[in-house]
């Protein structure tokens, strides 16, 4: 056990934390709309310069070519947390396909995606769940004929982010109706201005599509869009579902939300009370400090894990079931502590937050859901962390 | 960075184990429950035997000078295997007369002083209970103590929370639902008050920390009992493990576990460290771990179906020891008090 930095990680923070507050006038802020915003792109372009994003990505696609170190990749996500300052951009390009391509794209998929993308110049869209296809991804229908050089694709995908942003999709379709269900499956990539698509948005509870349904019609697409091998797909697309994982259920992100409630029941008040001076407030507030402190400490553990090269096991398979669910139940305490007025959302004069706290617990139960319900996490644990059997498959009709 | 345990850590951790596993067996625990004095004997003199009285001693005045990390690590190894032993106290003591700089601690090193705790007054005052020390000298009464077989010491919370030692009293048991542990009613009628402490934060933080350990060995010990048997036990042609409805309870456990562990080691290493969230995070330990205690102890019985709550596989004696521990020192609801008014979170 030793929680302290080395003097030279202590350096290394000392250093992230300058560069970010002496160039935090060049950041983007909320009214520096649209995802290619030219301020938008110019901040990605300096942070992958200073190495604060795309770090171990190797030069030669753009990246800034570090040796890979989970201790700095953490000391970066930290001073970003503390200094409030815009994170470099995420979404499911550079999250899931740069690290895909970079395992099993072929020498001119890696020429031709991974730069544009990092450089936040080339939006991407996962095409994965479908309305048949959820928590059984293995089912999907969406196929891929052969015709030619090219693919005519036919079918529909649900839960798609950004694809009316969307330049490229990475995308999952049959092209083996034949084989086994997990076996007749391939990941392409193909451009989202293709003739035959189109994008409708899906309305979430909390009144935004973030999600569109994308459909289908005799979409003609190339063939070497394939990434690795055709009818390996599921073998592609299983590498790029563990990055998804990961992104779920980060305790620092949690911790900060739990510091939040804690200030606003200090400061709102009640009856002339402050919201902490309720008891039975109080005692639900000390109850999540509980499970906040413990999952930071076993994020601690799973970081340790990752810096020696071990599985966490347990620890590590428990985080995105724990993690969503905690954060669920602190927006749900602050719309309790706030009583009446926590039921305003959208805009007002007595809205408290900016209605964040509504908004959270709604897109919060969303990511209960998504990435791996927690029925599906419940049987990851049980079956890869306590060895229990799997459910028998039901005789075929 | 580095949030793990060390080879020393494992290695005193497999040794308790590996010493309870022999030497505290369920049939072993069942006789010590039935009031066989030998075998109650027989396991408290093993555990003598493996120095760990001395474990938190600092190493000045003879003894093994480790951290709460370590002791609770030991503690978990006890809870795991429900034994019933006089480590808590003769940590908590050693803590607290070590920071006092009392001669004591040495004494307990050497087995030649064994301390008891009569804490209770620094949680719940009562009526028909109380402790007032006036003159140099202790009367009044103390419910719910820990006192092992052959103590000769008790560190004693008086009603306004200062701690003392004293070498005498009178004590009654008093009977709960844990038959392997016995609890006391002590009384003192002016015993010589032989030594002072006004730690009480720093005595409860301690007695809390280790009672969250012994609470997450035996919730350990039950998902791994639970897990065992729904692999084993079958119904309607397959073992009731393949069943989601019973899969899912597992991983519920399992998944509160794995955190509330970290939560504990956390704690431990804060308080080794003197990290300044040490108190409030020792007692957040406390109150989390009874909550998950207790989540496990029901449902550990529930997959053990009509076999949980029978006494032929004693899976209640751990039900039994993490009620216990849930209420000592404090339930739940007391115990996030002290971590909120440390935090200042309580209006004066």
């Amino acid at each position: 056990m030793k929680l302290d930095l080395s003097p030279e990680y202590e350096a290394f923070r000392q250093d992230v934390n300058r560069v970010l507050t002496e160039n935090a006038h060049l950041a983007p802020g909320p009214e520096d709309r649209g995802m290619k915003h030219p301020k938008r792109l110019a901040w990605q372009k300096f942070l992958i310069d200073q190495g604060l994003t795309a770090r171990t990505i190797p030069k030669e696609y753009g990246g800034y070519g570090a040796e890979p170190d989970l201790l700095k990749s953490r000391i970066i996500a930290e001073e970003f947390a503390r200094t409030g300052i815009a994170r470099p951009m995420g979404g499911q390009g550079i999250s899931m396909l740069v690290p895909t391509l970079l395992e099993l794209g072929t020498p001119e998929q890696k020429a031709a995606y991974i730069r544009p993308t990092l450089y936040g110049e080339m939006i991407w869209c996962q095409g994965y769940s479908e309305p048949g296809a959820g928590s059984d991804l293995a089912a999907l229908r969406t196929s891929a004929v052969e015709d030619g050089d090219d693919f005519v694709i036919n079918g529909q995908k649900i839960w798609t982010s950004t694809a009316k942003q969307a330049d490229m999709i990475f995308c999952l379709v049959r092209t083996d109706p034949n084989a086994k269900k997990h076996e007749g499956i391939s990941y392409i990539l193909f451009s989202m201005e293709t003739p035959g698509i189109e994008v409708r948005p899906l309305v979430d509870m909390t009144e935004n599509a973030n999600f569109n349904e994308v459909f289908f019609t005799d979409v003609r697409v190339p063939k070497s869009g394939i990434v690795f091998e055709k009818n390996k797909g599921w073998q592609v697309a299983n590498a790029t579902l563990t990055h998804e994982r990961g992104m779920l259920g980060d305790p620092n992100a949690t911790k900060a939300r739990f510091l939040e409630l804690v200030e606003m029941m200090k400061a709102e008040t009640l009856n002339g009370e402050r919201l902490i001076d309720n008891p039975l407030l109080r005692d639900r507030l000390l109850k999540l400090q509980g499970e906040v402190y413990a999952m930071q400490a076993n994020g601690l553990r799973v970081t340790t894990a990752s810096l020696q090269k071990q599985s966490a096991g347990l620890a590590g398979l428990i985080v995105k079931l724990q993690g969503c669910e905690l954060n669920h139940q602190i927006a749900g305490l602050a719309i309790d502590a706030l009583g009446e007025l926590g039921i305003l959302y959208g805009e007002g004069d007595h809205l408290r937050a900016d209605g964040s706290w509504q908004w959270r617990y709604m897109y919060d139960l969303g990511l209960i859901i998504g990435g791996g319900t927690a029925q599906i996490q419940k049987n990851i644990i049980s079956e890869r962390g306590l060895g229990m059997p799997r459910e028998p498959k039901p005789a075929k009709e | 960075m580095e949030f793990a345990l060390s080879e020393d850590q494992r290695l005193l951790q497999d040794s308790v184990n590996g010493f309870l596993k022999d030497a505290a067996p369920l049939d072993v625990i069942r006789k010590i429950a039935d009031g066989d004095a030998a075998a109650a004997d027989g396991l408290a003199g093993g555990i003598a035997e493996m120095g760990l009285a001395g474990l938190h001693v600092p190493e000045a005045t003879g003894g093994s000078g480790l951290g709460l990390l370590e002791a609770c690590l030991v503690q978990e190894a006890l809870g795991y295997a429900v034994a019933p032993s006089g480590f808590m106290a003769a940590t908590v003591a050693s803590h607290v007369l070590a920071q006092a700089g009392s001669e004591y601690a040495g004494g307990i090193a050497s087995g030649d002083v064994v301390f008891g705790l009569a804490l209770t007054e620094l949680a719940s005052r009562r009526d028909g209970a109380g402790v007032t020390a006036a003159g140099g000298k202790l009367t009044g009464k103390s419910l719910l103590a820990d006192v092992p077989a052959g103590a000769t010491h008790l560190l004693v919370a008086d009603t306004s929370g200062a701690l003392h030692v004293v070498d005498d009293w009178a004590a009654a048991p008093m009977r709960t639902i844990d038959r392997t542990r016995i609890f006391y009613e002590v009384t003192f009628a002016g015993q010589k008050d032989l030594a002072k402490s006004d730690d009480k934060d720093n005595a409860l933080a301690v007695a809390r920390l280790l009672v969250a350990a012994d609470t997450l060995g035996a919730a350990q010990a039950m998902l791994d009992k639970a897990v065992e048997y729904a692999k084993e036990r079958k119904q309607f042609g397959r073992v009731i493990g393949s069943f989601q409805a019973v899969k899912h309870l597992c991983a519920e456990m399992a998944a509160k576990i794995e955190p509330a562990r970290a939560l504990v080691w956390h704690a431990a290493y804060s308080m080794d460290t003197g990290d300044p969230e040490a108190l409030v995070m020792a007692n957040l330990a406390k109150a989390h771990l009874a909550e998950v205690g207790t989540f496990v102890a029901k449902i550990s019985t529930e997959v053990h179906g009509g076999m949980g709550f029978t006494d032929l596989v004693g899976l209640h004696y751990w039900f039994k020891r993490i009620g216990v521990n849930r209420q000592l020192f404090g339930s739940p609801e007391q115990v996030r008090q002290t971590a909120a008014e440390l935090q200042g979170f309580v209006a004066a």
